[in-house]
Formats: C-alpha cells, sequence, structure tokens
C-alpha cells in the first residue's frame, strides 16, 4: 500500500492519515449494548487509528489549518491519546461533531472518545463516562468599562449575550433568579457570534467561560475599555468523555490527561524527554516506564508516556501551544496551572505508582 | 365530477399485495420501535413523556404567553410553537407583498423595472437560504449602536439591537380576549347571515363591508393608547420591539420566498389570455377594474395551490431561526429541550407532529377551497 | 404579437422627457432603481474586485478595505474536496466526473428508462472511488468534504430519489386504499417536516433505530433521510407529469393492444416525466441549496470548512467573505440551472396550448 506513508509523523501531510485499505474503520461498541472492559482498547489496536470527536471549528480548541492538519488544545489531546495506544499520534482520524451530536455519536460508537470542552455535569455522568478534567473554567460576565457597571448585580434589566445550548445558559438563568434579577438573553448558536455581537454593543453584557472571556477581552478593539466582573457563577470543568461501561479506556484517556500534568510537575518536555529517560528519580522512571511496567496494566506499552509526550509535550506546553500568551488568546494559566505551581491552580493528578 | 362507487372490487392478486404491503409496514414499524426500545435501555437512556412536565430551567428571549423557567417543557413547546406560528406568518404576508411587486414589476413595460425585478428573483432563487440568512443578520447587526440609533422621526428607531417601532397598548389580556371574541362573533354572524339568508344578495356586499367596520371598531374598544419607543439606561424601552434575530429571519424569508412568489404571480398573470384584458377593456372597464375583475380571479386560481406550497416551505425554513438564535419551537424544544432531557425520539417526534400537523390543515384548507372555486368556475 | 412599427427616432433625452410625462411613476421608480445601483455597485466592486486580496497564508497578508479572497484560495483543496488526503484528490475528481456523467442521460430531451438505472449505479461508482471499496485504499466519508460533497449529496440523492418518486407518485394514483394510503401518508408527512428537523433526526434518533452489530456512519444515514424527502417532493412533480399526460394516449395504447404495465412504462411514463422535467429540475435545485444544512450534524461541506477556517487565527473574523463566496458559488450553479430548466419548460411545452 503506497498510502501508508501518509502515516509518517512529522511530515507535513494531510490529516489524518491512516488510509488503511481492508482495514474496517467500523467501531467498537456495538450500539445497543454497553461497552464491555477492553473493548474499545482492542478495537483501536486492530483498528490502527484512533476516532476522536472533536468542536467542528473553535479558536485555540480544534480548527483545521491552511493544509487541512488538524490543531488545537484539544486536538493536541487527541494525538496524546493516539499516541499513548498505538505509539503514534498522527494515528487519529478527526470526527467533527455538532454540539446536538456530539454524545448521540459516542454512544452509536463513531467515536472512541469526544475531547471536545464539553463541560461535566452529574446527568452527563450517568449515562457517559468522564474521564478527568482538561480545562478547568468557570462562568462569568464581561461589560464595557464605560457602562459603569462594575458587579453582575448592576446588570438588572440588561440584554446579555450568550452562546445556546450550553450549561451556561441554565447557570445565567439560576443566578439571576437567585439574586432575583431580571435579563433578557440573547443568544447565538456559537461562541465567536456571541463575542461579535457584544462588541457590536447588541447586547449589554457577554457571559461565557472566564477563559473564553478573557479572549474575547483581548479580541476587542480597546482591551482596556471592558472589564471582567468579579463574579464567578459557575464551575465549567470541561474534559474528555467517553462511553460508559469500558472501565479500561476510562483509565488510558484519563491516564493520558495525567501524563501531560505529571510530566510538566516532573519538568519534563518534549524537548528534555531524551535526557530525562536516564533520570535516576524513581517517579520520573515510573512515568517514562523505565521501572515499574505500570503501562501494561491498562493495557499500553510501557513507554507510552513517553509517545505521550513526544508527541505533544506536557501539559503546559499544550496550553501555551494553543491558548497562552504567545497566541492571539493570550489567555493566563489561571486555575488550569499546577497546583504546586507559582501562582498555583488546580491540576493535582493522583502519583504514578 | 362523479367518483367511482366507494366499494370497489379487488381481484384476488390486489387483496394479496395489499395485505402484504400493510404488513411489511407494521412489520417495520415495530422492528424499529422494539430496537429503540432495546438500544434506550442498553444505554441507560430514558424514554416517555413525563419530561414534559419538569421545568425547564433556561430562559427564553421571546415568548407571546408567560414563561418562567421555573415552567415546563410542556410550556417551552407552547412558547416555541407560537413563536413559529407568528413569524410564519408575519413572512407570509411580506414575503406575498413583495413576492406580488415583484411579479407585476415583472411584466411590466419598464425596462428598468423589470430588470430590477430580474435581478432580485434570480438572487433570492438561487442562493441558499441558510447563507442568506448569515448575511442578512450581518447587515442589521452592522446598524449602529442604540447611542446613535438611526429614528425616523421621532417613533422609529434601527439599532443593532433590533427596530423599536410604536405600538398600541391595550387593555388586560383577558378584556382584549374578551374584546378579540366579540368582534368575531359579531362579525361572523353578520357574514354568515349575509351567505345563507334569501334576498339579502344585492346587500351581501354591503353586508359584509359593515361586519368588518363593526368588528374593527369593537376591537377598537380594547385601544388604550399609543406606545413610542424612548431611550433609557439601557438602550429603548416602550412600543414594539424587534430584535435582530427576528428581524434577519424575517428579512430572509421575505426576500427568499418572495423571489418564488414573484415567479408564482408572473406565471399565473401569464396564464390568463391576454384576450380577456383586451375584452374588459373594451367593455369600458379601467386598468384597475380589469385586474380586481377580470384578471386576478382568474389568475389567483392557478397561482393559489403553489402559494401555499410556498406559505408551508416558509413555516418550513422558519426552523432555520437556530441559525441566528431567534426562539423557534425547533430551537428551544428540539434544539435546548432535547440538550437538557436527551430524550432526542420525544423532542423530534413532538416538533415533527406540529409541523405536519400545520401543513396538513393549512393545505386542507386550500384544497377545499380551489374545489369550491372550480365548482364555481364549471358553472 | 403585431410587428413593430418604425417610428422615428428622437434624441434620447426627448424620449426620456415624454417616458416621464407619459408614467411619471414608472419613470420615478426607474430612477431610483437606477440611483441605488449607481450607489451600491462601485463600492461593491472596490470592495470584491479592486482592493480585494486574493493569494496569501494569513489575513495580515490581506490589505484593509478589499475582500480577503486568500481564505479561499489558501484553502483551495478542503474547499473542494474537504479533508480528503492530498495524493489521492484524483478520485474526487473522478468521483465528480463519473456523478456529472450518470446524471448526463437523464438531462437528455428524450429521457431513457434506462438512464433510471444506469445514474444510481454512476452514483455507488462515485461512492466506490471516493470510499475505496476493498480496491483503493479506504477512506472513510469523515475525509470527505468541501463542495465535492454538496454535489455528491444533491445529485446522489436525487437520483436514488428519481425511481422512489415515481413508485410514490404511481402508488398515490393507484385503485387500491393501502397502497395508495401508504404512499400519501408518507409523502405528506416527509412533505410537512422541515429538513433540518429530519437531519438532527438522522444524527441523534437514527442510531437508536438500528440493531445491534450495525451502525451507518453519519453521512450515510443523512443521505439516506435526504433521499426519502427528496423523493416526496419527486414524486410530487411526477404526479404533476403524470396528470399532464391527455387520457386519450392511455386509450389508445390499450386499443393498440398493450396491458396495463406496457402501457405505463412506455407511453405513460415517458411522457409524464417529460412533462414533469422542469418541476424535477427546480426540486433538484432547491435540494442542492439545501445541501447547505449539512453543517448543524457536523458535516463539513463547503459552507462548514469556511467557517471552520475562520475558527484559524489566521483567517478570524472574515465571515463575510466565507458567506459571499459560498452564496457566489451556488448562484452560479443553481442559475445556470434555472435558465435551463426555464428553455426545456418552453420547448417542452405544446404549442396552441396556453402558456
Amino acid at each position: 500500500m503506497g498510502l501508508q506513508a501518509c502515516g509518517d509523523p512529522g511530515s507535513a501531510v494531510d490529516e489524518p492519515p491512516p488510509l488503511a485499505a481492508g482495514v474496517e474503520g467500523a467501531p467498537t461498541a456495538q450500539p445497543g449494548q454497553a461497552p464491555a472492559a477492553g473493548q474499545t482498547l482492542r478495537a483501536v489496536k486492530a483498528r490502527g487509528y484512533l476516532l476522536c470527536g472533536v468542536h467542528q471549528g473553535l479558536l485555540g480548541f480544534a480548527y483545521a489549518d491552511n493544509n487541512g492538519r488538524w490543531r488545537g488544545f484539544d486536538v493536541d489531546f487527541c494525538r496524546a491519546t493516539a499516541a499513548a495506544v498505538l505509539g503514534d499520534g498522527n494515528a487519529v482520524r478527526f470526527i467533527p461533531t455538532s454540539s446536538t451530536d456530539r454524545f448521540s455519536a459516542l454512544q452509536s460508537g463513531e467515536v472512541d472518545v469526544l475531547w471536545r470542552n464539553t463541560s461535566g455535569t452529574f446527568s452527563r455522568d450517568a449515562t457517559l463516562n468522564l474521564a478527568g478534567v482538561n480545562y478547568y473554567d468557570g462562568q462569568g460576565f464581561m461589560a464595557p468599562r464605560a457602562s459603569g457597571v462594575r458587579s453582575a448585580k448592576d446588570l438588572d434589566g440588561a440584554r446579555i449575550c450568550i452562546q445556546t445550548g450550553s450549561t451556561n445558559e441554565l447557570n445565567l438563568t439560576d443566578w439571576f433568579r437567585a439574586h432575583g434579577l431580571r435579563y433578557q438573553p440573547v443568544v447565538f448558536d456559537t461562541e465567536d457570534k456571541a463575542r461579535s455581537a457584544y462588541d457590536r454593543e447588541q447586547c449589554d453584557a457577554l457571559t461565557a467561560d472566564m477563559s473564553n472571556l478573557a479572549a474575547a477581552r483581548v479580541a476587542m478593539k480597546r482591551p482596556d475599555d471592558h472589564v471582567l466582573l468579579p463574579e464567578i457563577i459557575s464551575k465549567e470543568p470541561l474534559g474528555p468523555v467517553v462511553r460508559h461501561g469500558d472501565d479500561q479506556w476510562t483509565d488510558v484517556v484519563r491516564w493520558t490527561l495525567n501524563a501531560t500534568i505529571l510530566a510538566e510537575e516532573l519538568g519534563i518536555t518534549s524537548q528534555n524527554l531524551q535526557a530525562q529517560r536516564q533520570s535516576q528519580s524513581p517517579e520520573v522512571r515510573r512515568l517514562l516506564g523505565a521501572e515499574g511496567g505500570l503501562g501494561r496494566m491498562i493495557g499500553l506499552q510501557d513507554d507510552w508516556a513517553v509517545k505521550v509526550i513526544a508527541t505533544s509535550g506536557n501539559y503546559g506546553e499544550i496550553f501555551e501551544r494553543n491558548l497562552g500568551a504567545q497566541t492571539p488568546l493570550k489567555l493566563a494559566r489561571g486555575l488550569n496551572a499546577p497546583w504546586n505551581g507559582a501562582p498555583s491552580g488546580l491540576l493535582f493528578a493522583a502519583p504514578m505508582r | 365530477m362523479r367518483r367511482p362507487s366507494k366499494r370497489a372490487s379487488f381481484t384476488k392478486g390486489e387483496l394479496i399485495i395489499q395485505a402484504v404491503m400493510l404488513a411489511a409496514a407494521v412489520l417495520v414499524i415495530w422492528a424499529l420501535a422494539a430496537t429503540a426500545l432495546a438500544n434506550l435501555r442498553a444505554r441507560g437512556m430514558a424514554s416517555g413523556f413525563e419530561f414534559l412536565e419538569r421545568p425547564a430551567g433556561f430562559q427564553i428571549a421571546q415568548s407571546w404567553i408567560a414563561y418562567d423557567p421555573v415552567d415546563s417543557h410542556a410550556r417551552v413547546f407552547l412558547v416555541g410553537a407560537l413563536n413559529t406560528l407568528s413569524v410564519a406568518a408575519a413572512g407570509i404576508v411580506l414575503a406575498t407583498v413583495i413576492g406580488v411587486v415583484a411579479g407585476v414589476a415583472r411584466r411590466a413595460r419598464s425596462l428598468v423595472a423589470r430588470g430590477a425585478a430580474s435581478v432580485y428573483v434570480e438572487v433570492a432563487r438561487n442562493t441558499p437560504l441558510p447563507i442568506q440568512l448569515l448575511v442578512w443578520y450581518a447587515l442589521i447587526t452592522a446598524a449602529p449602536p442604540p447611542r446613535a440609533a438611526l429614528a425616523l422621526g421621532d417613533a422609529i428607531f434601527l439599532t443593532n439591537r433590533g427596530l423599536h417601532l410604536p405600538s398600541l397598548t391595550t387593555a388586560a389580556p383577558a378584556w382584549v380576549l374578551f374584546f378579540i371574541l366579540g368582534a368575531l362573533g359579531v362579525g361572523s354572524a353578520l357574514v354568515l347571515w349575509a351567505l345563507t339568508a334569501r334576498g339579502a344578495t344585492r346587500h351581501r356586499r354591503f353586508v359584509l363591508k359593515g361586519a368588518v367596520v363593526l368588528g374593527l371598531a369593537i376591537l377598537g374598544l380594547a385601544i388604550r393608547g399609543v406606545s413610542l419607543p424612548h431611550r433609557t439606561g439601557f438602550g429603548f424601552e416602550g412600543g414594539l420591539e424587534v430584535s435582530p434575530p427576528l428581524l434577519s429571519l424575517l428579512a430572509a424569508l421575505t426576500f427568499y420566498t418572495g423571489g418564488y412568489i414573484a415567479e408564482i404571480v408572473r406565471g399565473g398573470l401569464a396564464s390568463v389570455d391576454r384576450g380577456q384584458g383586451e375584452a374588459a377593456a373594451a367593455l369600458g372597464l379601467s386598468p384597475l377594474q380589469t385586474v380586481r375583475l377580470v384578471t386576478l380571479p382568474q389568475a389567483l386560481r392557478v397561482m393559489a395551490p403553489p402559494m401555499v406550497s410556498q406559505y408551508l416551505n416558509l413555516l418550513k425554513n422558519s426552523s432555520l431561526a437556530v441559525v441566528v438564535g431567534y426562539p423557534d419551537l425547533v430551537a428551544v424544544f428540539g434544539g435546548t429541550s432535547l440538550n437538557q432531557t436527551g430524550q432526542a425520539i420525544e423532542t423530534l417526534g413532538l416538533v415533527l407532529v406540529f409541523f405536519v400537523a400545520v401543513s396538513l390543515t393549512l393545505s386542507w384548507a386550500v384544497n377545499s377551497w380551489s374545489r369550491r372555486q372550480q365548482r364555481w368556475s364549471v358553472r | 404579437m403585431s410587428p413593430p412599427r418604425p417610428r422615428p427616432r428622437q434624441p434620447l433625452a426627448q424620449r426620456m422627457i415624454d417616458a416621464l410625462r407619459r408614467r411619471p411613476l414608472d419613470a420615478a421608480a426607474a430612477l431610483a432603481v437606477l440611483i441605488m445601483a449607481a450607489w451600491i455597485a462601485p463600492g461593491l466592486m472596490r470592495w470584491a474586485i479592486i482592493d480585494a486580496t486574493w493569494t496569501g497564508e494569513t489575513k495580515a497578508a490581506c490589505t484593509e478595505g478589499g475582500a480577503c479572497w486568500a481564505i479561499v484560495t489558501s484553502r483551495w483543496r478542503q474547499v473542494l474536496a474537504g479533508f480528503y488526503p492530498k495524493d489521492h484528490l484524483w478520485r474526487v475528481a473522478a468521483a465528480a466526473l463519473v456523478l456529472l456523467a450518470g446524471v448526463a442521460p437523464l438531462l437528455r430531451r428524450r429521457t431513457s428508462g434506462l438512464a433510471l438505472a444506469t445514474a444510481p449505479a454512476a452514483v455507488l461508482l462515485a461512492y466506490g472511488v471516493m470510499e475505496g471499496a476493498g480496491v483503493l485504499p479506504r477512506a472513510p466519508t469523515d475525509y470527505w468534504g468541501g463542495f465535492f460533497l454538496n454535489l455528491f449529496i444533491g445529485l446522489g440523492a436525487s437520483i436514488f430519489a428519481l425511481p422512489l418518486g415515481i413508485a410514490l407518485a404511481l402508488g398515490r394514483t393507484s385503485r387500491l386504499p393501502v397502497v395508495k394510503g401508504l404512499c400519501v401518508a408518507f409523502i405528506e408527512v416527509i412533505r410537512g417536516s422541515p429538513l433540518i428537523v429530519l437531519l438532527f433526526a438522522a444524527a441523534v434518533v437514527a442510531p437508536l433505530f438500528t440493531p445491534a452489530g450495525m451502525t451507518l456512519d453519519k453521512l450515510t444515514r443523512a443521505m439516506i433521510v435526504i433521499i426519502l424527502f427528496e423523493a416526496a417532493y419527486m414524486a410530487e412533480a411526477v404526479r404533476g407529469g403524470l396528470a399532464g399526460v391527455p387520457a386519450g394516449q392511455v386509450e389508445a395504447a390499450r386499443a393498440l393492444g398493450l396491458d396495463r404495465w406496457r402501457t405505463l412504462v412506455f407511453v405513460v411514463l415517458p411522457q409524464a416525466l417529460r412533462i414533469a422535467t422542469p418541476a424535477l429540475v427546480n426540486s433538484f435545485i432547491g435540494l442542492f441549496k439545501d445541501t447547505t444544512l449539512i453543517y448543524v450534524i457536523g458535516v463539513l461541506d463547503i459552507t462548514g470548512v469556511l467557517r471552520n477556517a475562520v475558527t484559524d487565527f489566521a483567517w478570524q473574523g472574515l465571515e463575510t467573505e466565507a458567506y459571499v463566496f459560498v452564496a457566489a458559488v451556488f448562484w452560479v450553479f443553481c442559475f445556470g440551472l434555472s435558465r435551463w430548466s426555464a428553455s426545456l419548460e418552453r420547448r417542452l411545452s405544446i404549442p396552441g396550448k396556453s402558456a
């Protein structure tokens, strides 16, 4: 097959190229049956590539570049997952999903995992499995400085731009009810539309997750003319979602994420990876598979974390590459800093033992 | 026209074919239902309609009836359905006006009028509606913000938050309902009498006009005054406000459907024999009278069925509201309620039932109208 | 039409003044239209062509005040073929050619019944070339996208919908109540439903209706729904055609000794389809435009690819260019088709019968 060259890691080829003749892309979980433990992992290995559900286009999180290669924060975690399972960060097919069909795509087996900035909630965990949090967020407000609004409580009777179908919509309602205030929602089907509507003064305030608000503020013509209000009205733990019932697969996805977090904590980057493999620190050695043989316990190779870090880097690298100060979004680490960082955040992964 | 007798007799083969088809249809539906139930159970997903009673928990931007987030999903359905029907009704009226003007202009003598109408029709009909909607939305939201509103007098303001129009203030809703019922009752009683009473034929027209005037007069009793939009801290208050999503949805539906209606009108006018107009003119009818009494009634018969199917298309196309955020039935119930409850079969099923029911009702009404028209024309 | 009488030519100004005097309202309207055109056109020209930037790798390459068409040109492969692998673009071109070749016989003046069978075969062949079908390396449908997808969905669904629509139309005119009832119920329910809701159902509900062990990918599910949708509309167009076949034709055929089926296949249907062709083409145009709706279920057609492009930092904020480009592409195709359909209608109309 002349095509296999497409899967060559590192070459600037089109996404995603594992076109393998004869290998069935078909799934894995039988629809209508809860997947048995290990089924997804086996299916992904047999197939030779991962089916990763991503957003159909979200600034910084998932988008295709001019050459058709998918990029973004969530996309990098897709690649990391593929690297952990298959040793190759390009062995992924990216499946764009809309907010309507994302969970049904997961349940019917069209995707193996959703890295599609999805808020974890109780009811979502009841029918699916949340496999961790790769982005801690909270909903807040932004208002023009000139309006004199300094607290969300000043927003009585205001129009508020918001993206529809998101948990943001519910939080907003709850918060205003709890405080006995009135408001008028101005809804949009995408985040960027809500943002540009606010920019055109179609509403008096914009509500979204804080990360998005900070990004929106930077994108304004004069960022200093806008203030982020102090109230954070909700918790938004965004993270990967997998099917209910396949515990091994949940572990694989959760520990892919944890590996990037631990790597940052231990100072392992994609640059110093080879040097770190010689490290004498037992923690580093266990993470990189030099001792302990931990990978095998969840059905992976011992050097799975090496592959993850070589592909996407540690959490900090992924963040900075897609969302951080070097990007137009210019997001601060905020809650998404390591627990022992300065300033500290919420990233606190269980140890490799 | 004689209908064939109801008791048709079938050959044995025909009976077998029918029985097999009926059985196959039942079997397919049963198999689908059984599969769905099994799948739902296996995935631990809820089914049934209990969710309709649960509180929805989200706010809706626009509603004709009182709505609060603690209200149930059933009420969300009602709010969405009323929003869909109202935007469709307004769109139908506006598209008809634009369409008739453009359709008549396409048969005008003036080259410029013909040209402008043709450009309009060809653009409206040959570009996708979702794209038109996005463009209209971009145009409307490019209007100035409230502090620099485009004003027409002190009554009409266009801003990027919508169009503010003067409105009539009315008595309490219960009284308005009372007056509407009263007006309808008195009006229809008069009309019925005019249509059925013997010997009243000559006065029929007079009575009909009287019924309309009387009805309007009764309705007028409900009006308490005029409300003008005025500036306040956060934009405008008072008057009638048409929000940008509604405005762009209306503009797009009107623009798109108007193009189709223009073609129907043109075809309808063309279908009336030229000789008819000439004959009417020879009888001394004025051009306006000719159109009103001769051309239009005949053209209308040709135009009615395709017009109605355009109206139904408009109703269905109003579901694109989700693209710009107008809270129609598909957006609030088939979108947000579905996302909250995860009960896709039930929510989408109810949405489809609504649309099919409205469509069937409308086409049934028109079919019976056009049958009556045919009967009259034969006579 | 009486032949135009030669009139002495007057100076243009004189004629305009005359016109103004005879039909002041018309003239005023015409003037208003001309002034508006003169006001809008130059700005539009400047934005879309004169000041526009045609190439570049990011929006930074574009000049302020002009359209930034670089968003389209730098991604032409995605715009045409979605995420299909670069080395295999020939397959997209081949599939598009196969599709068009499959439709061509349907568009001939005399539609032959054979085309009803060969056209679906062409769609399947195009699908095979794109997907691989076990012969070529496999490229599942989520690699597909861009304008090819609009073409594939529009043409493919129409071609499969046509035979189904004919069957439904015949069923609807059947004298057997069960056959008629089922066909009427199907047609009316589908025609009463908005496509966007049916697409949601294809994305979210349809997986619940497939038995364990069987999965269809999202595009296939959407395709099936669109075929059923279009079939109901085509059935109505064909029904119009059937009604337009003079009763004498049937009587003559029966008198010649043809049985019911032969009469239908060799006498009634060819004429009915011929009469129905303009309506069928219009229905196709409607469907083709509606293919842009597929974005709502996360399939990246030409609209989706460009909406994705504006979420790349490189092209953030260029929605206007994206929408105008899509509108222009569809306009060219649909306008061409509708002209052709109108000329067909004129050719097919029977002389002597009104309009």
